[in-house]
């Protein structure tokens, strides 16, 4: 079955290689047949990709250990779910899904801008034919999950920390956003590649771009929660150059998102926005190199990882390739537009672009900074939590309150006098929550105490612009409330998307600073009967417990929790012991007020022979708003991305002579 | 050989018709040229997406104020300006197409 596998990724090899050199012939010559032949080359790419995948699934499912990549992280014992997800477990398989999702996407992206941008599309074809070559190559050539080798009886499993539902969806999410993220950047780089500087590439990419950020945003908080319950130190995301890796791409995409709407509205900041694309789909080939080459751990894992090299030169090549093609396009890229005052819409959004990217560039020197130390000095320098939260508060404070300023500023021009009046209210909400959390006791950490001022001034921002809008409508057409409410945001699903995405992280701020800024941590070794109390809560421990899990021994200690005289139950944390993978995994106990938000959560830190136990135990304040954030920002994403018929017809006779050209059958 | 290196080969050979695809319809076609936009059909293309723009900003301005998101200060002070946008936007299309000004483009 392997030989199929191989074959499949050569095919798919000998595919993107042709979409590349005959589609940019075809781009080059102008030739119409040769155009869409490599079209349909990139099409058929994720159909042979799709059978090496299925190859690969099929030899998990049948443990079939002749497969040296099954064999290293699958074994018999292994729950179904995670034989599947053992699929992208290692290397080789991580970059199948890469090249899985990456096909998929071209195909997608290319066959539904076919007609309004036929021109367009004709240079898009060889670029991302290219960056399939690139992982197509790395998987032939270099890293293939098709070796094979006598089989062993069993195999050696894959790492405990893997076996979790949320290890089934992160990646998968994870990859749909930093693949993805190369749909708006070989757009770009069609547009550039052609001259067709118009808006096509935009719209062409918007609803692509906007798929790639939210499936990265919901990978980060699937990849948090998968941190918070199964890796055991009590937190949920620690600036590990891994977790990075994913949330830098996230905010340049963030940044583009913004910055691309000044260009829609006002025709301006067209080199900074091919820029930041660029940017963020060469930072999503930066973390996948990091999180695959091995080089953050040490320096020297990167001469032993084969594929480290090569991604290296693929990411040199992207960067050199973006900025060539946008110092040969600056003169059409230049506009007449200015930026008329720094109190306007535009510049609002330009603040927050200036302030996401300075996040961005920060986090990456501070991710890139051990690789450099070790190379330059030979002595890897390791940053610290320390300097990423101090950036994040110089940086992500001021985007926390812009995010209630700038959807309220006039484009073009606002004066100091108007936007006192329109932030009135706003800015009285948070002085007096300010007011209210200094006297209930908030006032020991200061920049949390900002985050909660300035998160109260930005959803008071929100609900008033909900309201606002509403009676607006209501005026103009005398609906009744709930039905003006439903068209108002039917009918803006950009903007009132947008205000709740906003929402969600205005509540993952909340979340972040109240379980960071206000949490409480106690520790001790206890005998059965013995307690210790945190944050107003008391346990005691009562038993420790073993059986046999599907394949693993599991330990656990219980607890009984009480808080003040009321009895909240129990809580059981321990250990999972891994015959097959010879490995322990840590696993908490977690107890959530759904009311207040809060986590009681115990870690059993070591179990000791005598069944004494020494434990670690948090009391979180506010931490399941960044869960609730997750769903909110969902929702946000959902009513953005949702199709607008009223915006396909105004689209349609805007491009229908290119349309027309396309397909002259057609009349749409 | 194997039968999975022969749906390998099968596989192959599936994907070679599927990329020779557009030479097998069209043998000899009257015409091999990409369709692409001449100059003057990307012209009057960006002078629709500036009047777009300029139309679309009026109108966002115009529900900002009425849901009192924009003071009657700021309001006045921007929709001359983009009045006279959208008006010059309409104007430039319509000597693209070839027409006369429309009426309501004169008026500012």
């Amino acid at each position: 079955m392997a030989e199929l596998g191989r074959a499949a990724l050569l095919v798919t090899l000998g595919l993107s290689g042709y979409a590349l050199v005959a589609g940019g012939a075809a781009a080059w010559l102008g030739r119409r047949r040769l155009a869409e032949s490599a079209r349909n080359a990139l099409f058929a790419s994720f159909l042979s990709t799709l059978v090496a995948a299925a190859v690969l699934v099929a030899a998990f499912v049948r443990d079939d250990f002749s497969f040296a990549y099954v064999a290293g992280h699958s074994s018999r014992a292994l729950p179904l779910q995670y034989k599947l997800s053992a699929f992208w477990g290692g290397q080789e398989g991580s970059l199948l899904l890469w090249l899985l999702v990456l096909t998929g996407y071209s195909a997608l992206a290319v066959w539904f801008a076919r007609k309004r941008a036929r021109d367009l599309v004709v240079w898009v074809t060889p670029v991302l034919g290219g960056i399939a070559v690139g992982f197509t190559w790395l998987l032939v050539a270099v890293s293939s999950p098709f070796d094979t080798a006598a089989a062993p009886a069993d195999g050696a499993g894959l790492n405990p920390s893997l076996q979790n539902p949320y290890m089934v969806a992160h990646p998968v999410f994870l990859y749909l956003g930093y693949v993805g993220l190369a749909v708006p950047f070989a757009f770009a780089m069609g547009a550039l590649l052609s001259g067709r500087t118009d808006e096509r590439w935009i719209v062409a990419t918007r609803r692509w771009t906007l798929i790639a950020w939210t499936a990265l945003g919901i990978g980060q908080l699937l990849g948090a929660h998968w941190a918070y319950v199964e890796v055991g130190w009590g937190g949920y995301y620690a600036w590990d150059p891994v977790e990075n890796a994913a949330l830098m791409p996230w905010l340049a995409a963030t940044a583009f998102l913004h910055s691309v709407m000044i260009q829609e509205k006002r025709g301006m900041l067209r080199v900074w926005n091919v820029a930041l694309v660029s940017l963020a789909f060469c930072l999503s080939l930066f973390g996948t190199f990091l999180t695959r080459s091995g080089v953050v751990s040490s320096i020297h894992s990167f001469t032993q990882s084969p594929i480290g090299p090569w991604f290296l030169g693929f990411i040199v090549v992207a960067v050199v390739f973006a900025t060539v093609m946008i110092w040969l396009r600056l003169p059409q890229l230049r506009t007449t537009a200015r930026l008329e005052s720094l109190v306007s819409r535009e510049a609002s959004f330009l603040y927050n672009n200036l302030l996401l990217v300075a996040l961005c560039l920060t986090i990456l020197w501070g991710t890139a900074w051990p690789i450099v130390s070790e190379a330059v000095r030979g002595e890897a320098v390791v940053v610290g939590r320390p300097y990423y939260d101090f950036f994040l508060r110089i940086f992500g404070l001021p985007l926390l309150l812009l995010m209630g300023i700038g959807p309220l500023v006039a484009w073009r021009r606002a004066s100091l006098r108007g936007l006192g009046r329109v932030f009135a209210w706003p800015a009285a909400i948070a002085v007096a929550t300010g007011v209210v959390l200094i006297l209930l006791g908030a006032g020991s950490s200061i920049p949390g105490l900002i985050a909660y001022t300035f998160s109260a001034f930005v959803l008071a921002t929100i609900a008033l612009e909900f309201a606002r809008g509403t009676a607006a409508r209501r005026a103009l057409t005398g609906e009744p409330a709930v039905t003006a409410f439903g068209r108002l945001v039917g009918r803006n699903r950009r903007r009132y998307g947008g205000y709740v995405v906003h929402a969600s992280i205005v509540l993952l701020a909340i979340g972040i600073a109240g379980s960071s800024a206000y949490d409480s941590v106690v520790e001790g070794r206890l005998s059965r009967g013995e307690s210790l109390a945190v944050g107003g809560y008391t346990l005691t421990y009562r038993q420790l417990t073993e059986r046999d899990g599907p394949n693993a021994t599991e330990i656990r200690a219980l607890l009984d929790v009480r808080r003040g005289d009321k009895s909240l139950g129990t809580i059981s944390a321990g250990k999972n012991a891994y015959s097959v993978e010879q490995q322990v995994s840590n696993e908490v106990g977690i107890r959530s007020d759904l009311l207040t938000g809060e986590d009681l959560f115990v870690i059993a830190e070591q179990v000791d022979d005598n069944g004494t136990v020494f434990f670690r135990v948090f009391v979180k304040p506010l931490v399941n708003l960044i869960w609730f954030a997750g769903f909110v920002f969902v929702l946000g994403a959902l009513i953005t991305l949702w199709p607008d018929a009223r915006e396909e017809r105004r689209l349609a006779t805007r491009y229908a002579p290119a349309v027309e050209r396309a397909d002259p059958q057609t009349t749409t | 050989m194997s039968g999975w290196l022969l749906l390998g080969a099968a596989l192959a050979v599936a994907v070679v018709v599927v990329v020779a695809l557009p030479f097998l319809r069209e043998p000899a076609p009257a015409s091999d040229a990409l369709d692409e936009l001449d100059p003057a059909a990307r012209e009057r293309l960006e002078a629709e997406e500036a009047r777009d723009r300029a139309l679309a900003a009026l109108k966002e301005l115009e529900a900002d104020h009425r849901a009192e998101r924009i003071s009657d200060e700021d309001y006045r002070a921007v929709v001359g300006v983009l009045r006279r946008d959208a008006a010059e936007a309409l104007r430039a299309l319509d000597r693209l197409k070839g027409g006369t000004p429309r009426e309501d483009a004169k008026s500012d």
